[in-house]
C-alpha cells in the first residue's frame, strides 16, 4: 500500500503515451494502477488514463513497462500533470520474520529513493508515510529528513534516465496483515426474489510469525502490550437491505459476531473463533440475502446483475479470488463486463429439482484489494416463466404418484387367473359376501325377537293379549319370510370350497336360532295363555322361568356367533 | 443393530428368553421355529461380519444363549413331529427312550461346555456384560466402565424426567397384556421386567427402557379410550336392551344393575382397569379360538357389563386427552432442555443476558487450522471422537473403549511427572496434549476432577502407579493439602500452569480452594494454545534436544531424529 504521486513532464514532440516502469520484483506484486492526466498548469478534472502493460525496444529486461495512452497527444513544449497510484502487495517484509508474543512487528520496505523512469527527470522528490510508530532505521542520504511520521528524501535534481538509488527503511507496523489466501464468492440469483451471496473466506494473519508460547494469561492482562501483533476481528460492510446474514465455519454458529445496520449499510464485525497471531490462519463462511431489485436490473429485453466485485471485508488482501455468479436454470446469452481482466469461465451447478443444471459464470483475479471493490455486471436473458417449471414439476410428480396408487388400487396385479390361490381368493370374497348378507337376514331375525320381548313387557304392563298375539303372529310370518331368504344364500355357502372354516359356525348358528325362535314363541305362547287364564304374575315367573335361562343363554351364543362371523 | 451399538446382546439374548418361555408354557408352533431358527442362523453370520464382534458371535457366553435355545427349539420341533407320527403309546415308548440317550447326550455336553467357560476367567462374559450383571462389578474391576457417567445407575428424578407419565401407564399396560397371555403380549412383558432391570443398573440402557415403556402404556391407553369411548357409545341400546329382560322377571333385578353402576362410579379408576382386562381378554381369546380353529366361541358374560357411566366415561376421556397433551409439552421440553443441548457450547444466564462459553471450538477450531495434519493429539479420551471430528486430528485414545490398554497409558502419562510423561507421549508420536481445565469459570467436569479414573484405570494397567499416592485422607486434593505426586504430576501442571498470576492466588472456582502449588515452570511442554475461559489449554511437546545433557550432546546432535526416537523410546519405557 505505497502511494507514489508523479508529475511528469512533456519533452519536444507530440507525444501520446507515457512509458512507467517498474522493476520486475515489483510488478510482479503490482495489484493496481491507475493514472490520471491533466494538461496545463491550472489543476482542472483529472481523466483516468488507459493503461497497459508493453515490451519497448532496448530495454533491460530486469523492467516492465506500462504505457498510458492519453486522451489527446501532447503539444511540443506542453506541460501534462500525471497522477499514477499503484497498489503493491506483498511490499512490507517483515523483518524479524519470527516473533514472540510481547514483541511488535517490525517491517522493512525497499525502493529507490529515484524515481526510475524512462526519461530524465528534473525535479524529484520522494516521501514516505509511515504507520506511526518506532522507526527502527532508514537509509541516510544527503537530504534526508524524518518528521513525525513522514520520511523525505529529495528534493533531487536532474536525474537520469533510469537511475536507481536503494533505500531501505525498518519500522514498526501492527496494522493487521490479513490475509485471505483464498475467497470463493457465490453469487447466487433467485428470481423469487433474493440474490443469496455465500462467501469462503481461508485468512492468514500474513505478517511475522509467532514464535515460542502463546499465553493467554498475558494476552488477557496485558492486550496491548502482549499481542500487539495479532488481531482479533474483521468488519465487513454489506450492502443496506442485507438479510438473513449468518456466520460459521466447519463445526456450526460462531457465536462472536455484532451486526449494526441502518439505511445506508449493514455493519457486521465478526471475530474468528481466535485471536489470529502471525501465521495463524483460520476458514469461516459468511452468508446473506439481498433483495433482488436492488441489484438485477432490466435493459434492451436483457437482466444485468449489478454488484460489487470484492469482498465486503475492510483492509484484506485477497490473494485468491473466486467469484461465482449463479444464474437461474434456463439462463441464456451469458455476457460480462469487469473493470479490469479476470480468468472466465463457465460451469453448471446442481441444486434442488435441477434438470438441466444451472449456468455459472467463474469470474478469477490474484491480488485483489479494496481497490478493485468495483461494479461488474453480468448479462443474461431469461424468462419468467421458467420460473415455474420447480412448482410445476413437483406438482406433477405428486400427481402421477397418486394416480399411480389409484390405478394399483384398481386394477387386478395377480399374474395367473387359474391359479389356485386367486381362485380361492375370488371365492373367498363371494364367500364373504354370502355371509354379510345371512348376517343381515340374522340381525333381523334378533329385532324380531327384541319385537316379541317388547310385546311380552307391554302385556305385563297392560293385558292387551289380544294386541300380543298380533304380535306373535306377525313375527311369525317375518320369521318365516327370513327363513326363506336365507335359504338360497346358505345353500350357495355350503357348496363353495371356501366355507369349510365358517361352514359349522354357520351351521351352529342356524340351529341355534332356530332352536331360539321356538323357544321364545313357546315362551310368548305361554306367557300369553297364563295372562288370558288370568293367573297370578308369580306362577307365570315359575312357569317360564326355566324357559328365560335357556333363551337368554341361546340368545348370548347367536350373538357371539354373529360377531365372530363380522370378524371374519 | 450390531454395526451400530454393543447393545445388541441385550437382544439377541430376549429373543431367546421369550422363545424359551413360548416352549416352556406350550406355544410352541411353526410360526415360532420359522421365525426363530433364520434369526440365529442369519443374525450369527451377518454379525460375524463386523469386524469388532468377528468371532465373537459364536466365542463367548453373551450369544450363548441363543444357540443353547436353537438347540431346545431344534429338539422340541423334533418331539412334536414324531408325535404326529406314531401313536400315543408308541410315542411314550420312544419319549422314554430319547429322553435317557438325550440327558446323557446333554450332560455331557454341558459338562465340556462348562469346562470350557469355566477356563476363562470372566466365565466367557465380557466386562460390559458382567457389570450388568452384577451391578458392582465394574466398580470393583474395570474402572474404565465405572469412570463413565452413563454407566451408573439412575436415580429416581432421572426416571421420572425421562418416561414421565408413562410411568404411571405401564402397570396398566402391564395388566392388559397379562390377562389373555398371548405369544406377541409375554414377549413385551419379559421386553419391560428386563429393560427396567438394566435401565437400573446404567443409565444410558434408558434407551432400551424407552421403546418397551412406550409400547406398554400405549397399549393402556388404547385400552383405556376403548373401554371409555365403547361405553359412551352403547350407553343408550344397551340400558334399552337390559330393561326388558329385567322388567320381564322382576324390577329388582334391573334396580341391582344400577346399584353395581354406582359402585362403578364410585371407584372409576379400578373398574377402568377392570374392564380393560376383560375386555382385553375377550378379544385376545378370539383371536386365538380364530388362530387355532378350534372350539366354538364361549358366550361371555362380563361383556356388558363393562359399561361406564356416560359421564365418568366422557370425564375419563377428558381426563386422558389432557394428560397426553401434558406429555407431549413435557417431551418437547425435555428434548429441548435436556436431550439437545450441546455440551460442547456451555450457556450461563446472567443478568446481563446469555453467556456462550464456546471454548471446546475455539480450540477445535484452532488445532484445526494451525497444526500440521499428520499431527497427533493426545488428551483424555472422552475428548476423542470430538477431536476426531472437529479438529480433524488424529488422536491416541478416543471413546471407543473396547481395548482400554491405550487409555491406561495416557492415564499414566498424565499421572507421571512431566519427564515421563514426555517420555510416553514423545515414543506415542504425540505432538499436542490438550487438557480440560474448569477451574478460571467453575466448569466442574474438568480433567482434574476425572483424574482419579486416569490414576486408576493408568493403575490397572500399569502398577507403578499407586493411587494412594494420589490421596490425601481418602480424597483427591490439589490445594496446599495435596501429595507431592500429585502437585507434580503433569495434569496438575498442565492445568495450573501460570493459573496462580491470574488472581494472584490461585483460587480454583470449580474445586472452591487455593490451589497447592502455585509458580512452577514447565520443561518439556510449552503453551501454545489456551481458550478465552482457559477451558482448554493446548500444550506441544518440545523437541528432543532440551533433555540431552552432558556428554550425550555432541554424539545425539550428529545421530538423525528417527534414531533419537527410537532411542528415546527403547531407553526407559516406564511401561513395558
Amino acid at each position: 500500500d505505497i502511494f507514489i504521486p508523479v508529475v511528469e513532464n512533456a519533452g519536444s514532440e507530440p507525444v501520446s503515451k507515457v512509458l512507467l516502469a517498474f522493476p520486475n520484483i515489483q510488478a510482479k506484486n503490482l495489484a493496481a494502477i491507475r493514472a490520471f492526466g491533466t494538461e496545463g498548469k491550472v489543476k482542472g478534472l483529472s481523466s483516468v488514463l488507459p493503461i497497459e502493460v508493453v515490451e519497448p525496444s532496448g530495454v533491460p529486461p530486469e523492467l516492465t513497462f506500462f504505457s498510458a495512452s492519453l486522451h489527446k497527444p501532447l503539444q511540443k513544449g506542453k506541460i501534462l500533470h500525471l497522477d499514477v497510484l499503484t497498489v503493491f502487495t506483498h511490499f512490507l517484509q517483515p523483518f524479524p520474520e519470527e516473533i514472540t508474543q510481547a514483541d511488535s512487528q517490525l517491517v522493512v520496505f525497499q525502493d529507490s529513493s529515484h524515481y526510475l523512469s524512462p526519461y530524465p527527470v528534473k525535479v524529484q522528490t520522494l516521501s514516505i508515510r509511515l504507520p506511526g510508530g518506532r522507526v527502527e532505521s532508514y537509509t541516510k542520504y544527503g537530504n534526508t529528513k524524518l518528521v513525525d511520521s513522514e520520511l523525505k528524501y529529495g528534493p533531487y535534481e536532474d536525474v537520469p534516465p533510469f537511475s536507481y538509488n536503494p533505500i531501505i527503511v525498518h519500522f514498526e507496523n501492527n496494522n493487521p496483515f490479513a490475509v485471505a489466501k483464498e475467497l470463493i464468492r457465490e453469487i447466487e440469483i433467485s428470481h423469487w426474489g433474493n440474490v443469496q451471496i455465500t462467501e469462503h473466506y481461508n485468512i492468514v494473519h500474513g505478517g511475522a510469525r509467532l514464535k515460542g508460547e502463546f499465553s493467554r494469561l498475558d494476552y488477557q492482562s496485558r492486550p496491548y502490550a502482549r499481542g500487539v501483533s495479532s488481531f482479533r476481528h474483521l468488519i465487513a460492510r454489506l450492502p443496506a437491505r442485507a438479510h438473513s446474514i449468518y456466520y460459521r465455519d466447519e463445526i456450526g454458529n460462531i457465536s462472536t459476531s455484532h451486526l449494526w445496520s441502518d439505511s445506508k449499510k449493514t455493519q457486521l464485525e465478526i471475530e474468528p473463533r481466535f485471536p489470529l497471531f502471525g501465521g495463524w490462519q483460520t476458514t469461516f463462511t459468511i452468508g446473506y440475502g439481498l433483495p433482488l431489485q436492488d441489484f438485477v436490473f432490466s435493459a434492451d429485453g436483457k437482466r444485468f446483475l449489478n454488484i460489487t466485485f470484492g469482498s465486503p471485508m475492510e483492509e484484506i488482501l485477497i490473494e485468491k479470488l473466486i467469484v461465482k455468479v449463479v444464474l437461474p436454470e434456463g439462463s441464456k446469452d451469458i455476457d460480462v463486463s469487469a473493470p479490469f481482466p479476470t480468468n472466465q469461465w463457465q460451469e453448471v451447478k446442481y441444486s434442488h429439482l435441477d434438470i438441466a443444471g444451472r449456468p455459472v459464470l467463474v469470474l478469477e483475479k490474484p491480488d485483489v484489494i479494496p481497490e478493485h471493490n468495483l461494479h461488474f455486471q453480468v448479462y443474461y436473458k431469461f424468462n419468467n416463466i421458467s420460473l415455474l417449471i420447480e412448482p410445476m414439476m413437483l406438482i406433477t410428480g405428486f400427481f402421477l404418484l397418486f394416480v399411480a396408487c389409484i390405478a394399483y388400487m384398481h386394477t387386478d396385479m395377480s399374474i395367473s387367473k387359474n391359479s389356485p390361490s386367486y381362485l380361492a381368493k375370488l371365492q373367498w370374497d363371494e364367500v364373504q359376501a354370502t355371509v354379510q348378507q345371512i348376517q343381515g337376514i340374522f340381525h333381523q331375525c334378533l329385532a324380531v325377537h327384541d319385537k316379541l320381548e317388547t310385546s311380552l313387557h307391554d302385556l305385563s304392563r297392560t293385558g292387551d293379549a289380544k294386541s300380543c298375539k298380533a304380535a306373535r303372529k306377525a313375527a311369525d310370518a317375518q320369521f318365516k319370510e327370513l327363513a326363506k331368504e336365507l335359504k338360497p344364500l346358505l345353500l350357495s355357502v355350503q357348496s363353495s370350497p371356501q366355507s369349510y372354516q365358517i361352514w359349522p359356525k354357520l351351521d351352529d348358528l342356524v340351529a341355534k336360532e332356530r332352536e331360539l325362535q321356538d323357544k321364545l314363541m313357546a315362551r310368548h305362547a305361554t306367557v300369553v295363555d297364563s295372562v288370558e287364564k288370568k293367573q297370578r304374575g308369580q306362577d307365570i315367573e315359575n312357569r317360564i322361568s326355566s324357559q328365560q335361562q335357556k333363551i337368554a343363554a341361546l340368545r348370548q351364543e347367536v350373538e357371539s356367533l354373529l360377531e365372530y362371523l363380522s370378524e371374519i | 443393530m450390531v454395526c451400530s451399538w454393543g447393545g445388541y446382546t441385550f437382544i439377541i439374548n430376549l429373543i431367546p428368553m421369550h422363545v424359551l418361555l413360548c416352549i416352556v408354557t406350550g406355544r410352541y408352533s411353526s410360526r415360532l421355529y420359522v421365525a426363530y431358527a433364520p434369526l440365529v442362523v442369519l443374525g450369527t453370520l451377518l454379525a460375524a461380519l463386523v469386524p469388532v464382534v468377528g468371532f465373537n458371535a459364536v466365542l463367548t457366553s453373551e450369544h450363548f444363549a441363543s444357540f443353547l435355545v436353537f438347540i431346545i427349539l431344534h429338539v422340541v420341533a423334533l418331539v412334536y413331529y414324531i408325535k404326529g407320527l406314531l401313536t400315543p403309546r408308541l410315542f411314550k415308548v420312544a419319549m422314554t427312550f430319547v429322553l435317557t440317550v438325550g440327558l446323557a447326550l446333554c450332560l455331557a455336553v454341558v459338562a465340556i461346555l462348562a469346562a470350557l467357560v469355566a477356563s476363562s476367567p470372566t466365565k466367557g462374559w465380557s466386562g460390559r456384560s458382567l457389570s450388568l450383571l452384577d451391578p458392582t462389578y465394574a466398580s470393583k474391576y474395570i474402572p474404565i466402565i465405572a469412570s463413565v457417567s452413563e454407566h451408573q445407575p439412575p436415580t429416581w428424578p432421572s426416571y421420572f424426567m425421562a418416561i414421565n407419565v408413562l410411568a404411571f401407564l405401564v402397570p396398566a399396560g402391564i395388566i392388559s397384556c397379562f390377562l389373555p397371555l398371548s405369544d406377541a403380549s409375554s414377549f413385551l412383558v419379559l421386553y419391560l421386567v428386563t429393560s427396567v432391570y438394566f435401565s437400573g443398573v446404567m443409565v444410558r440402557l434408558m434407551l432400551v427402557l424407552a421403546p418397551a415403556v412406550c409400547i406398554l402404556s400405549g397399549i393402556a391407553l388404547s385400552e383405556a379410550f376403548n373401554v371409555l369411548t365403547r361405553s359412551m357409545k352403547f350407553q343408550r341400546p344397551i340400558s334399552d336392551d337390559t330393561l326388558p329382560t329385567a322388567g320381564d322377571s322382576t324390577p329388582g333385578s334391573s334396580s341391582t344393575a344400577t346399584i353395581t353402576t354406582s359402585t362403578k362410579n364410585a371407584n372409576i379408576k379400578k373398574e377402568k382397569m377392570g374392564t380393560i382386562s376383560k375386555e382385553r381378554s375377550s378379544k385376545k381369546s378370539r383371536k386365538e379360538t380364530e388362530l387355532v380353529g378350534s372350539s366354538p366361541v364361549r358366550p361371555e358374560k362380563e361383556e356388558k357389563l363393562c359399561v361406564l357411566p356416560s359421564e365418568a366415561s366422557a370425564m375419563g376421556i377428558l381426563f386422558l386427552i389432557m394428560l397426553c397433551g401434558l406429555y407431549v409439552i413435557h417431551c418437547v421440553w425435555a428434548a429441548a432442555e435436556a436431550y439437545s443441548a450441546p455440551s460442547i457450547v456451555l450457556t450461563s444466564r446472567s443478568h446481563d443476558g446469555l453467556h456462550v462459553y464456546d471454548d471446546f471450538r475455539e480450540s477445535y477450531a484452532w488445532l484445526r487450522h494451525n497444526t500440521e495434519v499428520d499431527d497427533k493429539v493426545a488428551s483424555w479420551w472422552d475428548y476423542g471422537y470430538q477431536t476426531t471430528a472437529m479438529a480433524n486430528r488424529t488422536v491416541i485414545v478416543d471413546n471407543n473403549t473396547w481395548n482400554n490398554t491405550h487409555i491406561a497409558t495416557v492415564g499414566t502419562a498424565m499421572s507421571s511427572p512431566e519427564k515421563g510423561a514426555w517420555e510416553i507421549f514423545n515414543s506415542l508420536d504425540v505432538k499436542y496434549v490438550l487438557v480440560v481445565f474448569g477451574g478460571l469459570i467453575g466448569y466442574p467436569s474438568d480433567d482434574i476432577n476425572k483424574f482419579l479414573w486416569m490414576v486408576r484405570i493408568g493403575g490397572g494397567e500399569f502398577p507403578h502407579i499407586k493411587e494412594q499416592d494420589y490421596l490425601r485422607d481418602g480424597n483427591y486434593r490439589v490445594d496446599a493439602q495435596g501429595t507431592p505426586t500429585m502437585l507434580n504430576c503433569l495434569m496438575y501442571k498442565l492445568c495450573y500452569y501460570r493459573f496462580a498470576e491470574t488472581d494472584g492466588k490461585g483460587f480454583d472456582r470449580a474445586r472452591r480452594y487455593e490451589i497447592g502449588r502455585k509458580h512452577f515452570k514447565l520443561t518439556h511442554f510449552e503453551e501454545v494454545f489456551t481458550t478465552q475461559h482457559w477451558m482448554v489449554r493446548i500444550y506441544k511437546l518440545k523437541p528432543q534436544k532440551n533433555r540431552v545433557r552432558g556428554k550425550l550432546k555432541l554424539k545425539l546432535k550428529s545421530s538423525s531424529k528417527t534414531s533419537l526416537m527410537r532411542k528415546g523410546a527403547g531407553k526407559k519405557n516406564p511401561w513395558q
